[in-house]
């Protein structure tokens, strides 16, 4: 495994680039952030970095040149275009059983969605709500917005 | 229950007041903000499946591209396109994140070494793990179905330790790596309970 040396070096520059660690609170990771993107968190308000992990309860909103994209700890992938607001209401999974409970809602703006082992093990565990509609997830890809 | 289209036409005869409630009922729904939904190709292939409940109607969307958008008159379901889908969707799914990659090693029989094909999907997976700028790593230990839940929950994260203290030996650092231990709920070749099944025996490396 010599040869991997250099590999190694570049596996750890790379993780260490992950200033923000993961916690055992974090339900999913900010992989992708452009433009004005921020969290909401018990009434503070603070930036959405790559690297960033979010929480149950979390709401996620982008201005008018924001976009995001979360992956979830159940692999679920969630991203949302400008102008959007997200909540993530509700998040339990069970990494052994994939058992779990996932609920966003999307106030207005773009999201698309990829679902994930949550979804995979329970269909409808999964739900994504809008102000007029609730969305069943069976799996897997889709997309939804709220506002023309 | 009563659609809006319903009641629309129940009040056919009467044009005034048709327009009247049409107006009513278009400031009504005008006043939320219109939801529209449309189903997408699975990347994987897999067939996939959207419940959309609209003010109590339940529209299933089963096939790629069947949408559901809601207007003055309540949700109306259709087919949209890709044309469609990109020029409403297409910074939501600019900022999609990289999909997870997933690589299976296998260990030698009966041994704690990971056989030649798999020592080479390691090296794959650092790879990966290198490109992606906030990686996150899982590892999963599976085992077959012989035994009880208990034990093969033991074995299964008995086996994701191996692999993970090697990623960490290779320079992936420990906080960014969580262990998952499937047990038997997982097999890849499904077979009756107690059955020994070789190919059942694995680790999963997620990277994400």
């Amino acid at each position: 495994m010599k040869k991997n040396n250099a590999r190694c070096a570049a596996v750890l520059a790379s993780c260490l680039l992950a200033a923000t660690l993961a916690r055992a609170e974090d339900i999913g990771r900010v992989k992708v952030a452009k433009g004005d993107v921020s969290i909401e968190r018990a009434g503070a308000r603070v930036p959405a970095i790559v690297g960033a992990g979010v929480q149950t309860a979390d709401v996620v909103v982008t201005g008018s040149d924001g976009s995001v994209g979360i992956t979830m700890n159940d692999d679920s992938l969630l991203s949302a275009g400008a102008n959007s607001r997200l909540s993530l209401d509700e998040y339990a999974h069970d990494p052994s059983t994939n058992q779990g409970r996932f609920r966003v809602s999307l106030d207005r703006g773009t999201l698309a969605v990829v679902s994930g082992r949550i979804a995979k093990q329970s269909p409808d565990a999964m739900k994504v709500r809008t102000p007029s509609a609730v969305l069943g997830v069976r799996g897997t890809e889709f997309a939804v917005a709220v506002g023309r | 229950m009563r659609s809006d289209a319903d009641v629309i036409r129940a009040l056919h005869d009467r044009p005034v007041l048709t327009f009247l409630m049409s107006l009513v009922l278009g400031a009504l729904a005008g006043c939320a903000a219109p939801t529209s939904v449309v189903l997408l190709p699975a990347a994987d292939g897999h067939a996939s499946a959207l419940a959309v409940e609209h003010r109590g109607d339940t529209v299933v969307l089963d096939r790629p591209y069947a949408a559901v958008r809601e207007g003055t008159f309540g949700a109306r379901a259709y087919q949209a396109d890709p044309q469609e889908v990109e020029s409403q969707f297409a910074t939501a799914l600019a900022a999609q994140p990289a999909r997870p990659a997933r690589y299976t090693l296998y260990f030698i029989e009966g041994r704690d070494t990971l056989t030649d094909e798999s020592r080479q999907l390691v090296a794959t997976s650092l790879a990966e793990i290198a490109k992606r700028p906030v990686p996150d790593v899982l590892v999963i230990g599976h085992t077959d179905l012989v035994g009880s839940h208990a034990s093969n929950d033991m074995l299964s994260r008995q086996r994701a330790e191996l692999i993970r203290n090697e990623l960490i030996r290779l320079g992936v650092p420990a906080a960014n790596i969580q262990l998952v231990a499937r047990g038997k709920r997982e097999p890849v070749v499904p077979t009756a309970d107690g059955v020994a099944e070789p190919r059942n025996r694995r680790v999963e490396v997620v990277v994400r």
